[in-house]
């Protein structure tokens, strides 16, 4: 039976067998030890970490019960507004801007006990996939510095691979929590789309935006996600009624459920041999432990990366404007009118793939063109989620790689957006249909750096999503992320 | 431009109003919705648009527009908000959540108060701005030394009211605004305050030559602040695209600012320079989906309209209803006071004019009026229990110090002046002025007015000199 870091931690300072306190200097010693080379974090969180540790130990004290995340570190992505703590996206523009308030999610495990030790960093606004969009610097990878984490949520990532925190939060809008969860040898979900309030999520795509958990295992990832799941009446898009329990059904095995293969995403383009070699392994050890797997067409997926970058760049460029100077964040000095104070503002303040993508969504969403892009694209992903829902007539989960390979080596993607949009194409459509995905370790590559495979669940699917993930937790091959840390 | 001119031309003239709703919190936040406060007081994370907020859409702005719909003929639908893209400082996400093509209420219709019906096209749910001070010479952005920005109105809610372009006159757009507002005000929407701007209008004009069948160029006319400056901005801008075209020229169409000091309209923005708002739809909010029971509930529970206010008045009245006497007693809501005289037996007519007239003038204390007596004055007048004069001195004395109407009366002298009497003082007037009466009975009318003032004297005041003047004739025979 797997360890499960956070659970553990958690029953042993809600039994006080463990002092928050001592668990939080225990990972700020980590962070002490290798953060310099790894990056991980914007703002590390000592002094007001050892506060709030200190609280969970009085609540203990006083014969109070913390909550399920008792003392246990976990890392925010620095696009979850955190009141009186520097809230960066990773971008020049909001640099010295304090949040007045609390994201709901947040909030959520600061209530349940848990202990934010950092905002980690990520690509600018969460647009990329290796975390080296950011206005800070790159974040490395902690099982091989010279490669990235994986993006846009590589900080928490990589806080959680290099054992600083055992949970971590993250957004994912086509695959920003997944993605980097493969390639740094951790579990990533990307919750059903309005399961976990966006309230306090900076946005970057409002349509397709989740926040979700990074663990080290699937156990303690159900842990945090059924502590962040659940309503919220501050987010409209949130989903009323109960959320489902990721933890309902861990040890139950897979005997009898319908398991498929989605022909489209294993063959998608870009994949090394390994990753859709890894991904077969993991559909015929699902298949040997009892599930009837098969392979199954979900067409109309391979038009997904299209679709996205026309929905989440025209969102973005809508969500971005706010940074404009006037209110809050950089503001640009010299300029002579409003015009001219804008266009330096933004000029300055944003970076080349933020820039970018405003470009080609203000594009998308202008007079005489919306209906060929915003408006195509959205057909397109009504056609995804019908081609998904036929092929959950069929199967209770899905199965595909999580990325096309293992952490690439700094610097390598920079040079072609293409090349690293390409990262996102097994990710993305779970995003545009609103449906759970999450990533789970399935072995390494041939270069010793972990792989990953995503399991895809239909809407509010994420206790069968989590029953299977456990199943290949405890089937899957050795790989560098899985050794006890 | 010559008188023959200006008649072969037609105006054409479509408002777009919007009016703020009397929420008590903003549309999308749970900041207080108040006009006054000091600035940037009332605002939070949402409605200053901060990194992370989101909006929550306030239901009561939601039912409050079902009823502007509702009272605007509209058809009130399931809707979506879109939002519209645009820099500006005072709008704190540099856009703007508004509905776009699924407004919540499309395609009614307004009645003037002659009857004639200006069709609607939508009324829509937004949000609205804050309010910028440019601190520097222009007044405007642009040349302004800086600018001060307060968010207390950003997120307020608004109506946005779009009407076609059926209206021919500035008389028709002023008639149009100020039933638009009465009707806005009864459904307890709006305050409909122009001059706290929670009514705002803009006008859509253009000019043709009369029964020409196609539309005019049009122009976008902004920044009127009441009902007269909308009429004289029309009236101007009509004349400037007459001279225009009359010249050869042609319009181009154009946001134009309405100066009220120069009296003339300027270019705000050309066609080349209008903004592309990107509208698309707001990823986060939801469609609003009212339930039939809901919209049937709102109308159920939607009081009496104006016009139909004045068509109750007018029939208790016998008059028609745009009648000046039925249009100010519905403006003025004075027309419970006549359902209670009527209910109490006074004459319709005879009440509508002492409250559009001696009430409407004493309107600070209309509303301590008790309806019982003022159903009194009006009952002991139609008697001829008093007569006109006299009903006045009751009337304004009830107003100003209440009481009851026959004790006034009384303390007065007002005797009710038996007809026996009238005829006994006229029998004496006629004794006592030998040579007007002979001039009089031979015809000459203007010696009326003498022997009148003669009665009037004779009996302090109390004839009913219409009664008085009836009898003098009945004697000339």
């Amino acid at each position: 039976m797997t360890a499960n870091p956070a659970l553990d931690l958690a029953a042993a300072v809600r039994r006080g067998e463990r002092s928050a306190v001592d668990v939080l200097e225990e990972h700020l010693a980590r962070v002490d030890a290798t953060e310099a080379d790894v990056h991980a974090f914007n703002t590390v969180l000592g002094e007001r970490a050892r506060v709030a540790a200190g609280e969970v130990d009085a609540a203990v004290a006083r014969g109070e019960d913390p909550g399920p995340l008792a003392g246990v570190p976990i890392a925010l992505k620095d696009n979850l507004c955190t009141r009186g703590i520097p809230t960066t996206c990773s971008s020049r523009i909001l640099e010295g801007w304090q949040p007045p308030y609390d994201a709901t999610v947040v909030t959520r495990v600061a209530a349940a006990g848990a202990v934010a030790v950092g905002k980690t960093n990520l690509d600018e606004f969460a647009m990329g996939s290796s975390t080296e969009n950011s206005a800070f610097g790159p974040t490395r990878n902690p099982l091989d510095l010279s490669r990235v984490p994986g993006g846009s949520s590589g900080g928490s990532a990589a806080a959680v691979a290099a054992g600083y925190a055992p949970l971590a939060l993250g957004s994912d809008t086509g695959g920003s929590i997944r993605q980097p969860a493969a390639l740094c040898g951790v579990v990533g979900v990307k919750p059903t789309y309005g399961v976990v309030s966006r309230y306090g999520l900076v946005a970057f795509a409002s349509s397709l935006d989740q926040v979700g958990p990074f663990a080290r295992t699937v156990g303690d990832a159900a842990l945090l996600f059924d502590v962040i799941a659940g309503h919220d009446p501050a987010d409209s898009t949130s989903l009323p009624g109960a959320a489902p329990v990721a933890s309902a059904r861990l040890g139950e095995g897979v005997e009898g459920l319908r398991v498929g293969l989605v022909t489209e995403l294993v063959g998608a383009e870009g994949l090394s041999a390994e990753v859709v070699a890894g991904t077969r392994a993991a559909a015929d050890a699902l298949a040997a432990a009892g599930a009837k797997v098969d392979e199954v067409s979900v067409p109309a997926t391979v038009y997904g990366l299209s679709a996205y970058y026309l929905i989440a760049p025209a969102e973005a460029s809508s969500n971005l404007s706010r940074y404009d100077g006037v209110r809050y964040g950089h503001r640009a000095e010299g300029a002579a009118d409003i015009t001219e104070m804008y266009v330096a503002t933004r000029s300055e303040g944003f970076g080349a793939e933020v820039k970018r993508r405003i470009m080609l969504g203000t594009y998308a969403l202008s007079a005489g063109y919306y209906d060929a892009y915003y408006g195509q694209a959205q057909r397109v992903r009504t056609l995804i989620i019908r081609d998904f829902d036929a092929a959950y007539q069929s199967f209770d989960v899905l199965l595909s790689p999580t990325a096309p390979g293992t952490a690439f080596p700094l610097g390598e993607k920079t040079a072609d957006p293409l090349v690293m949009y390409l990262n996102d194409v097994c990710t993305i459509p779970s995003n545009l249909a609103g449906h759970p995905a999450m990533s789970v370790p399935w072995g390494a590559g041939a270069d010793g750096l972990p792989l990953g495979v995503q399991i895809l669940a239909p809407a509010l699917g994420e206790t069968v999503m989590f029953q299977v993930a456990a199943a290949l937790e405890a089937m899957a091959p050795a790989g560098p992320g899985s050794s006890a840390r | 431009m010559t008188a023959a001119t200006a008649t072969e031309w037609e105006t054409v003239i479509g408002l777009e109003v919007h009016t703020e709703l009397c929420t008590a919190t903003k549309l999308f936040c749970g900041c207080a919705n108040n006009f006054g406060d000091q600035p940037n007081t009332n605002v939070c994370p949402v409605c200053l648009g901060l990194p992370g907020s989101l909006p929550v859409l306030n239901r009561m702005a939601v039912e409050y527009a079902m009823r502007i719909g509702t009272a605007l003929h509209c058809t009130v639908q399931s809707s979506l908000f879109h939002r519209k893209n645009y820099f500006y400082p005072d709008m704190p996400k540099d856009y703007q959540i508004s509905q776009y093509d699924v407004p919540i209420n499309a395609d009614g219709w307004l009645a003037l108060p002659d009857g004639r019906r200006v069709g609607i096209e939508r009324a829509h749910i937004e949000e609205d701005t804050g309010k910028s001070t440019h601190v520097g010479e222009s007044g405007r952005i642009h040349g302004a030394d800086y600018s001060l920005v307060d968010y207390n109105r950003a997120g307020v809610p608004l109506v946005e009211i779009v009407g076609r372009p059926d209206l021919r006159s500035s008389e028709d757009a002023r008639a149009y605004v100020d039933e638009l507002r009465a009707i806005l005000v009864a459904t307890g929407a709006s305050d409909g305050k122009m001059e706290e701007g929670s009514l705002r209008v803009d006008a859509n004009v253009s000019v043709r030559r009369r029964g020409a069948p196609e539309l005019g160029t049009r122009c976008e006319i902004k920044n009127m602040n009441s009902l007269r400056s909308l009429g004289r901005a029309i009236e101007y801008e009509a004349a400037r695209q007459i001279a225009i075209l009359e010249d050869g020229g042609t319009i181009s169409q154009e946001t134009r600012h309405w100066d009220e000091t120069l009296g003339r309209t300027s270019t705000m923005r050309s066609k080349e320079e209008a903004y592309d708002y990107r509208y698309f739809p707001e990823p986060d909010l939801v469609p609003i989906a009212p339930s039939a029971e809901w919209v049937k509930a709102v109308a159920d529970a939607l009081p009496p309209m104006p016009a139909d206010r004045r068509a109750a008045v007018a029939e208790a009245a016998g008059m028609a209803p745009d009648a000046d006497p039925v249009v100010t007693v519905v403006r003025l809501d004075l027309d419970p006071l006549l359902n209670a005289a009527v209910a109490a037996g006074a004459d319709g007519e005879l009440a509508v004019k002492r409250l559009a007239n001696e009430v409407a003038a004493g309107l600070e204390q209309a509303s301590t009026l008790d309806p019982r007596a003022f159903a009194a004055v009006v009952g002991m007048e139609s008697r001829s229990e008093l007569t006109t004069a006299q009903a006045r001195t009751v009337l304004k004395e009830l107003l100003e110090h209440g009481g009851d109407p026959a004790a006034i009366a009384k303390a007065h002298g007002f005797e009710a002046m038996a007809a026996g009497a009238l005829s006994g003082v006229i029998d004496q007037v006629i004794a006592d002025n030998p040579g007007e009466w002979d001039r009089f009975a031979a015809g000459e009318d203007k010696v009326q007015g003498f022997l009148i003032g003669k009665i009037k004297a004779a009996t302090g005041g109390n004839a009913d000199l219409k009664e008085a003047s009836a009898l003098l004739r009945a004697r000339r025979g």
